[in-house]
């Protein structure tokens, strides 16, 4: 048994008496000490299905329409709310792109630590305090004695999220969801941020979800991958071998996509058109539009997705019948 | 590329210094100056790009800002075509700022969201006297939006009906459409996915060649500043550590800072090897 295990998952907006289905059939487990990224484009689900097994799908439009989510071996949805909200922030955390919003500004950043601190364990003020500190010096806050003190706005980027981390990390959560945590942070800060995560969890063996549009980032964080398209996962596998067999031609792109600092190119491989908006009607497979591989089925029945190799799943009509290598599109 | 070399300079930065005045930050600071850029030289060359690059912060945007009179400069100078823009009136100014150009990372941040595409790309046209009707202005904005790869179409609707890519085509439509001689893009394609940053970032390239711009590509990401490059200025601390063409920054660096850049980019599956 994985520590979580999300099946079938499915989310709806309610946009005009309809509900669209947003995110779709997506499965996945994650173990302790592991390591899972999910990618894709803007729009494409990601944040939505971290939020739905956070349980933070708000507001009126946004719903939860179908699948299960276990997690140490509970079935989060039956749980009351009561219960569900006793695991996160406890047992589950989550961080954002942008530490600004979630942190509050008018408060001091380590009584933001100290009342997550007393909201799930029992210890004085004082006790809260010195874990406080203890947790800035973890995630390489320097002067941790002072900068308990600090505002937000005091900080840079760079602090703010491990700020951030350091809160999700106050409770020893078995699963750390962090959805585009360095997407707003330059190269050197960005690495020195992943490098604290990778280096937490191995002493503490928290479970991760790493959610960016980067592949160059989640290569080099993560065990496994899942790629997602337009809200269903269009390819999954263990990234060794996602990097070596690489399979769907929108992973495909997404790779080519990415200017290498390595050796020079004339023009980058960029997937012409975009991601289609929820009220697009698609009958085949939804990247077809995108897709220079693309026959005329994929415009008429949606593929499905079909294991090509025992942890290697691809959702696509034509997997292996096309040249190999990264070359999807070629827009110039 | 290498014929860039010798060309003739269209900006020549000397010694530039932009110093800010900053408020008490702590109980017995007085007020103190905060030297943004101190002493940055460099020169833009007639058809080439220039990438200035760094950690944010170092202060790419404001030697931009300080080029095109957003800031006042405590120092320095920059010729432009032979004539240091940094000691003119803002009056004198004015006639240069069509050829002198900025893209920034939203460029719909500073719009009016209640005008159409249309209003939005006529307004400098009227404003720098290129076109003397609508009907002139309109076959011009046609002619831009299908240079930056939209259907003329798109004229008629509002900014917040766009993804961001198709923002930043836009953004690049209302500068393209001047005219310019120089482009100063500023962190243009930082703020797109990877693969709508790919879309943006060969039809910057495409423009600059067709039209022989002259550009100065600031940015962080080392990746993007590769692919569009003729020569490249590593900026820490307000100050320029290293400068060379492309192959040199990039295959050879010199400076330690350089070097802990390219350290720092993800490389494809490094966990999986
Ligand atoms: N609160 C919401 N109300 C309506 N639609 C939403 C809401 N949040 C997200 N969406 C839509 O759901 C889709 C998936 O969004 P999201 O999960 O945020 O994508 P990602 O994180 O991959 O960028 C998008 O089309 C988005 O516009
Ligand atoms: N108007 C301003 N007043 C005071 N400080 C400023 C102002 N603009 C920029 N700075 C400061 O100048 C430095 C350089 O900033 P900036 O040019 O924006 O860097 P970059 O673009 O490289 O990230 C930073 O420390 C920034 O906080
Ligand atoms: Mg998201
Ligand atoms: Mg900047």
């Amino acid at each position: 048994m994985a520590l979580l295990e999300v099946r079938d998952l499915e989310v709806g907006v309610a946009i005009g008496g309809k509900v669209l289905p947003v995110v779709q059939g997506i499965s996945f487990d994650v173990e302790e000490n592991q390591t899972l990224g999910i990618v894709g484009e803007s729009g494409c689900g990601k944040s939505l299905t971290s939020l739905a097994i956070m349980g933070l799908l708000e507001g009126s439009m946004l719903r939860l329409t179908g699948g299960s989510i276990s997690f140490n071996g509970q079935d989060l949805l039956a749980l009351s709310p009561r219960a569900r909200r006793a695991i996160m922030g406890d047992q589950m955390a989550m961080i954002f792109q942008e530490p600004m919003t979630s942190l509050n500004p008018v408060y001091r950043i380590g009584d933001q630590i100290i009342e997550s601190l007393r909201q799930h364990r029992s210890m004085s003020q004082r006790q809260a305090r010195a874990r406080a500190i203890e947790l800035l010096d973890l995630v390489r806050i320097p002067d941790p004695e002072r900068r308990v003190d600090s505002y937000p706005h005091q900080l840079s980027g760079g602090q703010r999220q491990r700020v951030m981390i350091a809160m999700a990390l106050a409770c020893g959560p078995k699963l750390l969801i962090a959805d585009e945590p360095t997407t707003a942070l330059d190269v050197t800060v960005q690495k020195e941020v992943l490098d604290l995560m990778l280096d937490l969890q191995k002493r503490t063996g928290t479970a991760i979800i790493l959610i960016s549009h980067d592949l160059g980032v989640i290569s080099e964080t993560c065990d496994k991958v899942v790629v997602m398209y337009r809200g269903k996962i269009v390819e999954s596998a263990k990234t060794a071998t996602l990097f070596s067999n690489m399979s769907h031609p929108y992973t495909q792109g997404l790779l080519a996509s990415i200017p290498v600092v390595d050796h020079d190119v004339e023009w980058l491989n960029a997937i012409p058109g975009r991601v289609p908006l929820i009220d697009e009607v698609l009958p085949g497979c939804a990247f077809h539009p995108r897709c220079s591989f693309a026959q005329a089925s994929c415009a008429t029945s949606p593929p499905s997705a079909d294991y090509v190799s025992d942890d290697h799943l691809v959702r696509c009509h034509f997997p292996n019948d096309r040249p190999s290598g990264g070359e999807a599109g070629g827009d110039a | 590329m290498t014929q860039a070399t010798s060309k003739r300079a269209l900006l020549d930065v000397r010694d530039l210094k932009t110093y800010f005045t900053i408020g008490k930050t702590g109980l017995f600071q007085a007020k103190s100056q905060l030297k943004a850029v101190d002493g940055v030289s460099f020169e833009v060359r007639e058809g080439e790009v220039l990438s200035l690059v760094g950690e944010s912060g170092c202060g790419k945007s404001t030697v931009g800002r300080t080029l095109t009179q957003l800031e006042r400069a405590t120092g320095g100078r920059a010729d432009f075509d032979g004539q240091d823009i940094l000691a003119m009136s803002p009056r004198a100014f004015r006639p240069l700022r069509r050829q002198i150009q900025m893209i920034f990372q939203d460029p719909f941040a500073s719009l009016n969201p209640r005008r159409s595409i249309e209003q939005t790309l006529a307004e400098p046209l009227f404003i720098h006297k290129l076109a003397r009707n609508w009907a002139e202005a309109r076959s011009k904005i046609v002619e831009t939006l299908e240079q930056v790869g939209m259907d003329p179409k798109v004229m008629q609707r509002y900014p917040h009906e766009f993804s961001g890519g198709q923002r930043q085509r836009i953004g690049i439509a209302r500068v393209m459409i001047l005219k310019p001689r120089l482009v100063i893009a500023d962190e243009a394609v930082s703020a797109l996915d990877v693969s709508i940053q790919a879309q943006v970032l060969n039809l910057l390239k495409k423009l600059q060649q067709d039209n022989g711009l002259s550009m100065l590509f600031i940015s962080h990401d080392l990746g993007v500043v590769r692919h569009i490059s003729d020569r490249v200025a590593v900026m820490y601390k307000g100050r320029i550590v290293e400068m060379g063409d492309k192959s040199q920054i990039f295959e050879n660096p010199q400076h330690d800072y350089t070097r802990r850049l390219l350290a720092s980019i993800p490389r494809i599956a490094q966990k999986a090897a």
